[in-house]
């Protein structure tokens, strides 16, 4: 009867599979790892690629992630998937996407007002809001 | 009958009224359980790289990340603001930039300038208007926020962080309570405040590959990244939330509306019936 380790895959979107293994397969950012119950604890970045794992009735399940973190604790093996593709450039390319829409937004600004004065709008919108369901809640009665 | 006449087209146009606040109504009471559901499946990633950052933080003490560094005094301080898309969901949106606002006002005063980057279209506009620097906006992230959506606008915090730039990073949005209650709140991402977890073991420590501080960088980067993503599905909720009762409020008081309107219609048209029977009795008489 071969041993078996509680395995975990999560992305930040939601939990990818979570039960008990024989042996996690993965790629790491330093060569291809075989994680199997009783692994020092360690822990490495993952490659794009496949993770496979086995199960003690020697059928597999195979995930793609696009990167991660790959963690072995005495009784646990968590991978923290990356779902997105992730590299430099392409994180380079969605901060410059979200800067020119701010400077698409900024281009037909009109009038640069001061906090003090935006928050005593704010007050006053609030306030009006308050009067507004007081008001209501008077009528109802 | 002119006044019974302008009165039902009156009925008429609160009635339609109506129909639009109790359907948008029930689609943010559909929504709701959608978005929760989504705030806690993104729960099992954010506690395991917290306990995994707690971690590495612990097993270096030597080793300081920028992110971990506090700058004092801080002359730049930079927000990171989450609202909706979209409007109709009472003071939501007006709480929240409300508290933001005196919390920049404090720092303000303190001589610090204000960065922001907004996720959502309500931020945008409104600190636009504002003598803050806008530095980037993302909106449109729809019902399905993903992290790839927010990506960006971190990396403009981070990297403005990491040269120096930036002093403090602050997180704002609106967490959700419950269905009545959603609060606004200012979470300090930068410098990290230290995790202080009872659960770190001290006995035994990983084999990193590569070194510690590259996986330690790496881990921080995602960690602030899943903070953020946690902050716009909450945020999410409380949109739905919100809207969901101001919608409903809007239709209650449109079916009081209705009823009065309806109690003054009645009126008129009795006056005009009797007018007429009057008119009617007294022409008969006269013959």
């Amino acid at each position: 009867m071969a041993s078996t380790i509680q395995c975990k895959i999560v992305s930040a979107e939601r939990e990818i599979f979570s039960g008990e293994v024989s042996m996690l397969i993965a790629s790491g950012i330093m060569g291809e790892l075989g994680i199997a119950p009783r692994h020092a604890p360690l822990m490495t970045l993952l490659k794009p690629g496949e993770v496979r794992i086995q199960f003690p009735d020697n059928s597999e399940e195979d995930y793609y992630v696009s990167g991660g973190i790959l963690e072995v604790q005495p009784y646990l093996i968590s991978v923290l998937a990356d779902t997105a593709i992730r590299a430099e450039d392409i994180d380079e390319a969605a901060a410059i996407k979200a800067k020119e829409e701010a400077e698409r937004l900024l281009a037909t600004k009109d009038k640069k007002y001061e906090l003090a004065k935006v928050e005593a709008e704010l007050a006053k919108a609030l306030a009006q809001l308050q009067a507004l369901a007081r008001l209501k809640k008077k009528l109802k009665r | 009958m002119a006044g019974a006449r302008e009165i039902r087209s009156k009925i008429k146009s609160v009635q339609s009224t109506r129909k639009v606040t109790s359907a948008l109504e029930m689609v943010s009471a559909s929504k709701i359980k959608k978005a929760q559901d989504k705030m806690l499946s993104a729960r099992p990633y954010a506690r395991t790289i917290r306990q995994i950052a707690g971690h590495l933080a612990h097993a270096n003490p030597e080793y300081k990340h920028p992110f971990m560094l506090k700058r004092d005094p801080a002359k730049r301080v930079g927000y990171i603001i989450i609202s909706t898309d979209r409007g109709l969901c009472g003071g939501l949106n007006t709480n929240e930039f409300k508290k933001a606002v005196s919390h920049m006002r404090d720092w303000q005063a303190r001589g610090a300038d204000i960065d922001v980057v907004a996720i959502g279209t309500k931020a945008g506009v409104f600190f636009k208007a504002t003598d803050v620097n806008l530095l980037g906006n993302v909106s449109g992230l729809g019902d399905n926020p993903e992290l790839s959506d927010i990506i960006g606008v971190v990396k403009i915090m981070l990297d403005r962080y990491r040269d120096g730039t930036l002093d403090r990073l602050y997180l704002v949005y609106n967490d959700f309570i419950n269905t009545m209650v959603q609060k606004p709140v200012i979470d300090q991402l930068l410098p990290l405040v230290p995790v202080e977890d009872e659960n770190i073991r001290d006995q035994w420590d990983y084999i990193y590959e590569p070194e510690p501080e590259v996986v330690l960088d790496h881990v921080l980067i995602r960690y602030i990244e899943s903070l953020v993503y946690q902050g716009v599905l909450e945020n999410l909720a409380s949109e739905h939330a919100a809207r969901m009762v101001a919608m409903k409020s809007a239709s209650d008081n449109a079916k009081e509306l209705i009823k009065e309107l309806q109690l003054v219609y009645n009126k008129a048209r009795q006056a005009a019936i009797t007018q007429e029977i009057s008119e009617i009795v007294s022409g008969a008489a006269a013959v």
